[in-house]
């Protein structure tokens, strides 16, 4: 990123440099969450917040930090607010956070929080930091909240715990694909997501690592 | 008492592995896993790491941090487990730079195949997820030992299998959007899918 604007810096992560699809950035915890609906939101939301303030808070004292220090700095800064997090949820949405289990005190080594804050946070100032702290939750939760949408509502015909498609057990129509609740299926929703994704921007594809010459001499058959 | 310890790292290596069946490491497992070499370093320093600080944030969770575990100090009612995920992560970065500068003085052949993996392993989701399970099952000391070892070795099986599947899948023709990254993630959908199958052992 050469020249950043606000609105770049907000709206790029998006779609143009997805953390999960191109960064690789924080995927841990983006497969196991989207089981459900709900839980992937909070989870884009906590990533969010957790990301904008620590990139925040770095990048307001970012001339300060002796770099040899620096990564137990930004750690226990990420470690403080995930621990805020982690309380909030406990004391207001205590089912969910029940349901997150791990995954909250995982937020610590989601690689999208520190990668921002190596990345981004050491270079720039506060203000900047915090968009792009948004900027790229919004990217992780847009990803998480279109594999959570497919996952449940085709895994268990239910959006947000309501009734969409009534199920067969259930003595409605639909026969819900059991595999989409397994662990397995994030893989390969999030492996057609990156391939739809770049086949539209085809900026996004990896250079091959050999090629196959062609066929020059004919085969005998 | 031995099966109950055999049982657990089974569990740990196969039923729960910590790279198929709950995603974590997934950072370090797409991104380090192009190479048979760095497959291999980086799945013993995480078995060593693993096996390290599991016990040791074990220890310092019952006799630090748990409720009432302060009664040996004279403060029998204190609760500090919120400060959980700040001490486990300082834990884990202490442990793994003490590691490096053990290594870097006595094993330095070991230190010099490890050594660029080792920063790494601070913010690989797996250590810091191994201990987190850890306090959510309420293991004992041996417990987690076993569990720590069992993790990172489950860990480890899952990314040198992922290296040999890549390494013969770069010469394939793969179509051009799912190059790279694409394809990976629907191998490791695969492999998390042949892992499944061990679910349905009960120990």
């Amino acid at each position: 990123m050469s020249d950043v604007t606000p609105k770049k810096v907000l709206l790029e992560p998006i779609l143009s440099n997805n953390p999960i699809a191109l960064q690789i950035l924080g995927i841990c915890s983006a497969l196991a969450v989207t089981t459900s609906l709900q839980l992937s939101i909070v989870m884009g939301l906590a990533v969010s917040l957790v990301t904008a303030f620590s990139s925040f808070s770095i990048a307001l004292i970012r001339s300060q930090i002796p770099s040899s220090i620096r990564i137990i700095v930004q750690m226990t800064i990420i470690a403080s607010l995930v621990i805020v997090v982690d309380q909030i949820l406990r004391a207001y949405a205590y089912e969910v956070s029940k349901q997150l289990s791990v995954f909250v005190g995982l937020i610590i080594t989601n690689c999208i929080v520190m990668g921002r804050a190596e990345a981004f946070a050491m270079q720039n100032g506060p203000v900047l930091s915090f968009l792009d702290g948004i900027g790229n939750g919004a990217g992780y939760s847009t990803m998480l909240i279109t594999v959570a949408t497919i996952r449940e509502l085709f895994g268990a015909g239910k959006l947000f715990g309501v009734v969409i498609f009534p199920t067969v057990a259930n003595g409605g129509w639909y026969q819900p694909n059991g595999l989409l609740l397994l662990p397995p299926s994030a893989f390969f929703i999030i492996g057609l997501i990156i391939w739809g994704l770049r086949s539209w921007k085809k900026d996004q594809v990896e250079s091959a690592e050999f090629k196959l010459s062609a066929h020059k001499v004919k085969e005998a058959f | 008492m031995l099966e109950h310890y055999i049982s657990l790292l089974v569990k740990a290596v196969f039923v729960e592995n910590m790279a198929l069946a709950f995603f974590l490491g997934m950072c370090t497992f797409l991104a380090l896993s192009k190479k048979m070499e760095a497959a291999i370093g980086l799945g013993i320093a995480v078995v060593v790491v693993l096996a390290v600080t599991v016990p040791v944030n074990n220890l310092i969770y019952n006799s630090l941090l748990r409720e009432g575990a302060l009664a040996w100090a004279g403060y029998p009612n204190v609760d500090l487990s919120f400060l959980g995920l700040l001490t486990y992560i300082g834990v884990i970065a202490a442990i793994v730079q003490i590691l490096e500068m053990v290594l870097d003085k006595y094993f330095p052949a070991l230190y010099n195949a490890l050594g660029v993996f080792l920063p790494l392993i601070t913010v690989n989701c797996a250590i810091m997820g191994a201990s987190l399970f850890m306090v959510e099952r309420d293991y004992t000391f041996g417990e987690s030992v076993v569990y720590g070892f069992g993790a990172g070795l489950g860990w480890a099986l899952a990314i040198i299998a992922l290296a040999g599947i890549r390494e013969k899948l770069k010469y394939s023709d793969v179509p051009e959007g799912l190059r790279g990254l694409g394809i990976t993630f629907i191998t490791v959908g695969l492999m998390s899918l042949g892992f499944m199958s061990f679910s349905g052992i009960s120990l």
